[in-house]
């Protein structure tokens, strides 16, 4: 590539495992001690583009985003997140990037309106910017309406919107998505991939973790596929397939990678 | 970056999650003062039973150079004084003290001649020969607060010396002397006995549980519900949350422990029943000053801090609220047994080391305000532990929020 590409996402040799309790080995049913949810992941994910992390479930799509978005640590590796590494200066990264997955939650007692002005205050954002920021974002989101509903009582769509709004009230440059369409209707889904297709447009890096590989081939300019947290294909997506469908080309990967599929 | 108002946003949107929530307003702060004032209001009615004088008790009463004019109203009365000279009042008081003996009245010599001299409009007014240097007759009436039928008989004799008053003109004047009539053992009067005892304890256990009900649900409640961690991903500071969440869950404890302390205050009256308050005015009233209630208002807040802070590490290491409540019970029971110790050792204990030890100080302090048995340093040191000790909290939930183990165990 000729172009100047800035990697704003640069993992390197990221590893993350847990330690299972008597009660997660029951559920599981697994004698294992650990679990190995990451095993020294390196990507690069570039300013202006959608990278897509492709799993199954259990991959370790999710613990990957964590480590990122600095929740939690590293047990070896680091990622620098606008030269920020996760593991030195977690507090400065948080500042760079917008996080969002079904493990944050809004309180539901306060309203949209609320919480974005509370959470603008966290970010550090200027008051007059704030306001003019949520002007457009609720508008862009249709949330005005519903700007003094307790989030409790929103739908989920609704409440999925104000979260992404939330997560952005700092316009970062870097947005970390954790199944950006899970449990939403055909049509907040398509709101959701527009903005993220718009952020892209505005020069921000974005990650997204997915199962859907229709997702993928549709929003996402480089994809890693991670089987048993092992980065097993890397790189701008006509790549990676490599001329197959890239359903055929996981396929092929998982068999690969896993023997058969169960 | 961050800015420096995180602390202030967490504060505020802590106190807004309670005050503006018209349920939580009404369980967490209104609700433990009215449950209070209920219970205590009908405990009052069947103690004020308890404590009614029989009618057929003679009070036993003795009066030094008792007028005729005097005996002629007081025997209607149902008060029987038998005649004692000036040479027993030592041995009556120590009587009257140690309950044996109910009332003694010195009446000065020449009583009746001097009010009679001052009503016959003699020039010199009142300089007769019953007041030496132009004072006003004094008239002492001994009693022992601590002592129901004792009281009695001095809220009578207080009555027909008043009656005796109207009738003579104010030439004379009743306890007057800069002296101790109430001959009961400081802490024997009834009301100072029962704050500086019982109310410590209750004071203790209500801003113990007040903080329980609201740091479990803001601290292990957002956990379980996820809210924290969309916290955690933003620049706040993590010292931040964990002093804004203890100093919001203190004010709301406030709060709450202030609601129960009114509920307290405004039942006492009830609950001691009026003629053991001495509502009347003779004798016994709180007393207490600003004085008493800075201080209080000062140990009580150190004291929240402190069990807030503890209760918040503890409910950061639960799952869930549930867990979080059960977690804090053993606590709870501590703080019982701590409180109780003041029903055993006297407040204002003179040790400084006493009051290196959290809680306990608070006990110490709170006995020795009420029963007017303090010193500053005391408070002092109350105040600095506490404040430490919940510097060390705030320290602790400052790890704890960075740990993910313990914020996001499954
Ligand atoms: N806190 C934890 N304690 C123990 N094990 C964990 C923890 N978090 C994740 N795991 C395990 O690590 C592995 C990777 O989990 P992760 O959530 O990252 O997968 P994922 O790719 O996001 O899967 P899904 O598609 O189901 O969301 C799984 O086996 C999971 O059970
Ligand atoms: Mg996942």
């Amino acid at each position: 590539m000729s172009e100047p590409r800035k990697a704003l996402i640069r993992a390197q040799g990221l590893s993350k495992t847990f330690k299972l309790g008597a009660k997660q080995q029951r559920i599981e049913r697994t004698r294992e001690r650990v679990r190995v949810a990451v095993d020294d992941l390196s990507f690069e994910a570039y300013a202006g583009e959608i990278y897509g992390l492709l799993g199954p479930n259990g991959a370790g799509k999710t613990t990957t985003l964590r480590l990122l978005a600095t929740l939690i640590r590293p047990d070896a590796g680091d990622a620098l997140l606008a030269g920020k590494s996760v593991v030195q200066e977690p507090e400065a990264v948080r500042a760079t990037i917008g996080f969002l997955t079904s493990e944050l939650k809004l309180e539901d007692f306060f309203t949209p309106n609320y919480l974005f002005d509370f959470f603008s205050t966290l970010q550090g954002v200027d008051p007059s910017v704030a306001a003019a920021r949520k002007d457009v974002l609720f508008k862009r989101f249709g949330i005005n309406e519903f700007a003094e509903v307790k989030v409790g009582e929103l739908s989920t769509g609704m409440k999925q919107k104000t979260s992404l709004v939330i997560a952005v009230v700092h316009d970062p440059d870097i947005i970390i998505f954790d199944e950006p369409t899970n449990g939403l209707d055909v049509i907040t889904a398509k709101v959701v991939t527009d903005y993220l297709q718009e952020l892209r447009g505005a020069g921000k890096t974005i990650i997204l973790s997915t199962h859907i590989f229709s997702l993928v081939e549709k929003l996402c300019d480089r994809v890693g596929i991670i089987i048993d947290g092992r980065m097993v294909a890397d790189g701008r997506l006509d790549g990676v397939c490599a001329g197959s469908s890239l359903e055929d080309r996981f396929f092929e990967l998982y068999v690969q990678e896993s023997g058969e599929v169960a | 970056m961050a800015s420096r108002s995180g602390f202030f946003s967490v504060v505020a949107k802590e106190l807004k999650r309670v005050f503006t929530d018209r349920r939580m307003v009404l369980t967490v702060v209104l609700l433990p003062g009215i449950l209070i004032f209920v219970m205590y209001s009908i405990m009052g009615e069947a103690l004020g039973r308890l404590y009614q004088v029989d009618e057929d008790y003679r009070a036993q009463a003795y009066a030094v150079n008792l007028p005729a004019s005097f005996e002629a109203l007081s025997e209607p009365a149902g008060l029987a004084f038998s005649e004692a000279g000036a040479g027993e009042v030592a041995g009556i008081k120590a009587d009257i003290a140690e309950g044996s003996s109910d009332l003694l009245v010195v009446f000065p010599a020449d009583f009746e001649a001097s009010i009679s001299a001052a009503l016959s409009g003699s020039p010199g007014g009142p300089g007769g020969p019953g007041s030496p240097g132009g004072t006003i007759p004094d008239v002492q009436v001994f009693f022992n607060a601590g002592n129901i039928e004792s009281y009695a008989a001095f809220e009578i004799t207080a009555a027909l010396l008043d009656a005796y008053k109207n009738a003579a003109l104010p030439l004379f004047s009743v306890n007057a002397a800069d002296e101790e009539f109430n001959l009961a053992a400081g802490s024997d009067n009834p009301a100072t006995m029962y704050l500086s005892s019982v109310l410590p304890m209750l004071i203790l256990l209500l801003l113990f549980s007040g903080g329980m009900g609201i740091a479990t649900e803001s601290i292990a409640g957002e956990k379980e519900r996820g809210t924290i961690a969309t916290l955690l991903v933003t620049p706040l500071k993590r010292w931040e949350l964990a002093f804004g969440k203890i100093v919001s869950i203190s004010v709301v404890a406030l709060a709450s422990g202030t609601s129960s302390f009114l509920g307290i205050m405004l039942s006492l009256p009830k609950l001691l029943t009026t003629e053991m308050m001495g509502v009347s005015g003779e004798g016994l009233s709180f007393g207490y000053g600003f004085g008493e209630y800075a201080l209080l208002f000062v140990v009580i807040v150190a004291t929240v801090l402190l069990f807030v802070g503890v209760i918040s590490i503890v409910s950061a290491f639960a799952k869930t609220v549930k867990e979080a409540s059960t977690l804090t019970m053993p606590l709870m029971i501590l703080v019982i047994f701590v409180s109780l110790s003041g029903l055993i050792f006297p407040g204002g204990q003179s040790d400084w080391w006493v009051y290196l030890i959290p809680a306990y100080n608070s006990t110490q302090c709170l006995n020795g305000i009420f029963s007017f048995n303090i010193e500053s340093w005391q408070v002092l040191i109350t105040v600095c532990v506490n404040v430490l000790a919940t510097g060390l909290c705030v320290f602790f939930l400052t790890r704890m929020f960075n740990n993910e183990r313990i914020m996001f165990a499954r």
